[in-house]
C-alpha cells in the first residue's frame, strides 16, 4: 500500500482543488478544538480517485452526519479514521488526517492502539460467533484484560450503555447470533464502546434495521453523544436532519457543504445540496 | 392473449427432474447394496452351519457344512439337470483340502448326527468328526461321547486360560527380557564404536557382560517355568474319529473351541455367533491369517491414522493460513494453488516411491547412522515403518487438508474480521480469536477427507512398512513405549492377504469380507467422530448465513 502523507505535492493538488470550496463561499463551521480533522484529504483506489481534496473538521462531543448518493465517498472517508482502508490492496492517500492535531497516517502511528481510541460501528451488525459476553469483552480481552469481574463490569456497563442489557443480561453466554437484527447492531454498539473509545464512527448503522430497531439506535445516538464524539454515515436524510448536529454532503467524492445540521437542511448554501435534500436526485 | 388458463408444457424440466432424481435413486442404491453384500457375505461368515453326515453311494462317509448348491454345467441342453453341492469336509490334516464338491446324485443318505462335533483348531483349520477318549500321561480320563463331551468343553475353557497364560509370559516377561539382552547387545556394540581409553572401556565391557549375564540367568529362569507350564499345557490328548472311522490323537491345547452344531439351539448359535466375532475383531491371527482375529490390523490401520493426522493437521493448516490470510494474491500463490490441487490427483504408489526414496532410505538412513549405529547393518529407522508409513499418508493427504481449510477461511465474512481489527485487535489476534475458530468445522471436513482417504490407502504403504503379519504392535509394554520404526498390519493390505495371497483362499472368501465390512466400520467411526466434534463446533461458532 502505497501511503505517502508527507508528499509536497498532495498539498499542491489539495490547492487547486479547494478552488471548489473557496468560490461556492459556504460558511463553514468555525470549531475551536476539533477531534478529528481532514487537510485535502485525496483517496484513490488503483486509479480511480474516491475522495477529491476533502477538509472539515469533527468537532468533540457532537454528532456528525456525513450524507450523499450512494458512491459518493463517504463510507470511504469514515474508514480513512480509523485507518481500515489499509487492508485495501492499492489504496494511496494524499493529504492530512489529524487527531487531537496528531497526524493518524504518520509512520510512529499504532495502528491496533488508533483503533481502540476511534471505535467503529458496520452498516451489516457483525457479531463474531461466540457468546454475547465474549462479543462485548473482546476488545478488552485483545488488551490482555483477563480478570473476570472486571471484564463483568465492563460488560454490563457497556450492554447499559448501549441499551442492551435488559434484553441480553440472562443470555450473555448464549450465541450473540442468535440476537435479532437490532439486537445485534447494539450489541456491536456495546462491542464499541466497551474499549472506551473517544470517537464512534458509525457506517450506515441503521440501513439493515426495521423502523423500530432504527428508533432505538437512534435514541441511544443522542445518548452517547453526552460521552463520545459520533461521526455517522446514512444516505437517510430523515435520520442525518433528526440525530446528527452538523451535516457534511458529499457528492462523487467532493465535499460539497458542511455545516450545521438545522441550517444545511433549512438553508443549504448550494444548488446542489438543495437539489439532493429535496430529493431531485440521489 | 394467452389466457391464464393454458398450460406450457414443461416435458424438458419433468424429463430432467426425474433423471436427476433418478440417478440420485441408483447412487443411493450403488452404496446400499455395497453394505449390504458386505453385510450378508461377511456377517454370515460366524453363523454356524449344521454338519450333515453325508453317505456316498461308494461308501464314502463325510461330515461336513452345506455351503451352496448349483446345476452342474452341461453341454447337452436335453440332459436332465443335475445338482451338486460345494461341502466344506474341513480335516484339512486328514484330506489335504476344506472343501469337496459332491454330485447330489451320488448321495446315498443324508443325516445330521447330534455328536458330531466340530473343533477349531490352532493349526490346520477346523475338524469335523466325533469326539471318542480323552487321555493324559497315558491314562483315559474318559472315553464314549457322553462322558468326553462335558469334560472335553471344561478343559478347553481351562486351556485357552492357560494359553493366554503363556503367551503373557512369552510376549511379557520372556519379550521384556529379550529386549533387555538386545538393548545390551546394543550397548557393548556402541562401546566398541566409542573412542574411549582401554581402561574405562574394559570396565565399562565387565559390566555390561555382568548385566548380560544377569538378564541370561533370568532367561533361563523364566525358560524353565515355561517350558514346565508349556508341558502341563500340551498334557491332555483327544482322540476323535473322522466320519469314515479312522481315529486320530490331537492335544487339547491345541482345540480352541468345540461345539455340537446340530445340537446348539438358536440361543446356542446366536452365543457362538457372539463369541466367534468379538474374536474376530479382539483376537490375534492364526493360519497365515486366514483364521483368528485381526485385532492387530485393526491396531495398525488405526494408529496410522492417528500418526497420520497429527502430522498433517497442523502442516495442512498452517500452510492453508498462509495462504489464505497472508500471502499476497498473484501469479505465484496461483500457481501454488494449482500445484496443491493437483498433487491431490497423483497416483498414490508415486507417493509410496517418494516415501521410500526419502522418508525411509534418506530420512530414516540418516537417523540410523547418527542414532543407531550400533546396531548397523540391520536397519531401525532406515526400513519400512509405521512413522514412515504415516509420513507419506499425510503427504498424500495435505492438499485436501489444505483446500478445505482455504475454502473454510474463505466463508469467514469479512465484515467480521473487520470488527476484530476495529476493536484494535492485530491481525494475527484476529485470526487466532475469530477467524480460525470460525473456520474450525471447514478444517475439519478436510480432516475427514483426509481421515478416509488415509484409511483407505494400500499401495503406497505396500512399500514402506505395511507387512502381512507383524511380530509386535507398535505399542507396548517394553521401553520406549512407542515403537514407531516397527512395521504394522492394515485392515486394507489384510484384505488383500486373506483373499487373495493366502494357501487356502476358498476358506478365507468370507473373512475378505467380513474385513471390510470392518474397514468401513472403522472408517466410519473415525468420521462419526469428526462430524460430531464439527457439528459441536458449528452450534458454538456458527457463521452467519445472510
Amino acid at each position: 500500500m502505497a501511503i505517502d502523507p508527507y508528499d509536497a505535492e498532495a498539498a499542491d493538488g489539495a490547492e487547486d482543488l479547494s478552488i471548489v470550496m473557496d468560490d461556492a463561499s459556504t460558511p463553514l463551521p468555525r470549531i475551536d478544538k476539533p477531534v478529528l480533522s481532514a487537510e485535502a484529504l485525496s483517496l484513490w483506489y488503483g486509479d480511480s480517485k474516491a475522495l477529491d481534496a476533502i477538509s472539515l473538521e469533527i468537532p468533540e462531543k457532537r454528532i456528525t452526519a456525513f450524507i450523499g448518493p450512494s458512491g459518493c465517498g463517504k463510507s470511504t472517508l469514515l474508514r480513512c479514521f480509523n485507518r481500515l482502508n489499509d487492508l485495501v490492496d492499492e489504496v494511496r492517500i494524499e493529504g492530512r488526517l489529524r487527531f487531537h492535531g496528531t497526524d493518524l497516517y504518520a509512520p510512529e502511528v499504532d495502528v491496533p492502539t488508533l483503533r481502540t481510541r476511534i471505535g467503529m460501528v458496520f452498516q451489516k451488525s457483525n457479531p463474531f460467533p461466540k457468546s454475547i459476553f465474549e462479543n462485548v469483552a473482546y476488545g478488552c480481552r485483545i488488551q490482555g484484560m483477563n480478570r473476570r469481574s472486571e471484564l463483568e463490569e465492563i460488560v454490563e456497563r457497556s450492554l447499559r450503555g448501549a441499551a442492551l442489557w435488559e434484553e441480553a443480561k440472562d443470555r450473555l453466554d448464549e450465541s450473540a447470533l442468535g440476537l435479532s437484527g437490532g439486537q445485534q447492531q447494539r450489541l456491536c454498539i456495546a462491542r464499541a464502546i466497551a474499549v472506551e473509545p473517544e470517537v464512534i464512527l458509525l457506517d450506515e448503522p441503521c440501513s439493515a434495521l426495521d423502523p423500530i430497531a432504527t428508533a432505538k439506535v437512534e435514541e441511544l445516538m443522542s445518548e452517547l453523544k453526552d460521552h463520545y464524539t459520533l461521526v455517522i454515515v446514512t444516505h437517510n436524510m430523515q435520520q442525518a436532519a433528526r440525530v446528527s448536529d452538523y451535516t457534511a454532503f458529499l457528492y462523487l467524492g467532493r465535499l460539497i457543504e458542511h455545516g450545521e445540521t438545522a441550517r444545511l437542511f433549512v438553508k443549504p448554501a448550494r444548488k446542489q445540496t438543495e437539489d439532493y435534500i429535496t430529493g431531485r436526485f440521489g | 392473449m394467452t389466457p391464464l388458463t393454458q398450460r406450457r408444457t414443461d416435458a424438458v424440466g419433468q424429463i430432467m427432474t426425474w433423471l436427476c432424481g433418478g440417478m440420485l435413486a441408483l447412487n443411493l442404491l450403488l452404496i446400499l447394496g455395497l453394505l449390504a453384500i458386505l453385510a450378508t457375505q461377511g456377517l454370515g461368515y460366524f453363523w454356524q452351519k449344521p454338519l450333515d453326515l453325508l453317505v456316498l453311494v461308494d461308501g464314502t462317509k463325510m461330515l461336513g457344512e452345506i455351503y451352496e448348491t448349483e446345476a452342474i454345467p452341461t453341454d447337452d441342453p436335453g440332459a436332465p439337470v443335475t445338482q451338486r453341492m460345494r461341502v466344506k469336509t474341513a480335516n484339512r490334516d486328514v484330506t489335504g483340502s476344506d472343501f469337496r464338491w459332491i454330485d447330489e446324485a451320488s448321495i446315498a443318505s443324508r443325516s445330521r448326527p447330534g455328536d458330531a462335533v466340530l473343533l477349531e483348531r490352532q493349526e490346520w483349520g477346523n475338524f469335523h468328526g466325533f469326539v471318542r477318549e480323552l487321555r493324559a500321561h497315558g491314562e483315559t480320563l474318559a472315553s464314549g461321547d457322553a462322558e468326553v463331551w462335558p469334560q472335553l468343553q471344561a478343559l478347553v475353557s481351562v486351556k485357552s486360560r492357560e494359553r493366554a497364560a503363556l503367551s503373557r509370559v512369552e510376549k511379557g516377561e520372556l519379550g521384556a527380557i529379550n529386549h533387555r539382552i538386545e538393548r545390551l547387545r546394543l550397548d557393548e556394540r556402541r562401546l566398541a564404536l566409542t573412542g574411549l581409553p582401554d581402561a574405562e572401556r574394559a570396565q565399562r565391557h565387565e559390566a555390561l557382560v555382568r548385566q548380560g549375564e544377569a538378564e541370561q540367568r533370568e532367561y533361563e529362569h523364566v525358560a524353565t517355568r515355561l517350558g514346565a507350564l508349556r508341558e502341563s499345557f500340551d498334557a491332555e490328548i483327544l482322540v476323535v474319529a473322522t466320519a469314515d472311522g479312522a481315529t486320530r490323537e490331537l492335544p487339547v491345547s491345541h482345540v480352541v473351541r468345540g461345539v455340537r452344531p446340530n445340537e446348539l439351539g438358536m440361543l446356542g448359535s446366536a452365543g457362538l455367533y457372539l463369541s466367534r466375532a468379538v474374536e474376530f475383531v479382539t483376537g490375534e491371527p492364526r493360519e497365515s491369517n486366514t483364521e483368528g482375529g485381526i485385532f492387530p490390523a485393526i491396531f495398525g490401520t488405526v494408529m496410522m491414522v492417528l500418526i497420520m493426522s497429527v502430522f498433517v493437521a497442523p502442516f495442512g493448516v498452517i500452510a492453508a493460513v498462509y495462504l489464505r490470510e497472508y500471502a499476497r494474491e498473484g501469479l505465484l500463490v496461483r500457481l501454488v494453488r494449482i500445484a496443491v490441487n493437483n498433487l491431490a490427483g497423483v497416483p498414490s504408489i508415486v507417493f509410496g516411491v517418494f516415501g521410500l526414496g526419502f522418508f525411509v532410505y534418506f530420512v530414516g538412513g540418516s537417523i540410523d547412522q547418527l542414532f543407531h549405529p550400533e546396531s548397523l547393518p540391520t536397519p531401525t529407522f532406515g526400513t519400512g515403518g509405521i512413522l514412515w508409513a504415516s509420513l507419506t499418508l499425510a503427504l498424500l493427504t495435505v492438499p485436501v487438508v489444505i483446500v478445505a481449510t482455504e475454502e473454510g477461511l474463505a466463508a469467514v465474512p469479512r465484515s467480521v474480521r473487520e470488527g476484530s481489527l476495529a476493536l484494535g485487535a492485530t491481525r494475527f489476534e484476529t485470526l487466532w480469536h475469530v477467524v480460525l475458530p470460525a473456520a474450525a468445522p471447514g478444517m475439519l471436513t478436510g480432516m475427514i477427507l483426509a481421515v478416509s482417504r488415509a484409511a483407505g490407502e494400500v499401495a503406497p504403504l505396500m512399500i514402506v512398512g505395511m507387512v502381512k503379519l507383524a511380530p509386535a504392535l507398535p505399542l507396548d509394554g517394553n521401553f520406549p513405549f512407542v515403537h514407531l520404526e516397527r512395521k504394522f498390519m492394515h485392515l486394507g493390505f489384510h484384505i488383500y492377504d486373506v483373499g487373495f495371497q493366502s494357501p487356502n483362499v476358498e476358506a478365507a472368501k468370507p473373512l475378505v469380507f467380513a474385513t471390510a465390512l470392518l474397514l468401513i466400520a472403522v472408517v466410519l467411526a473415525a468420521n462419526l467422530v469428526a462430524i460430531l466434534v464439527r457439528n459441536h463446533l458449528r452450534e458454538k461458532y456458527a457463521t452467519r448465513s445472510i
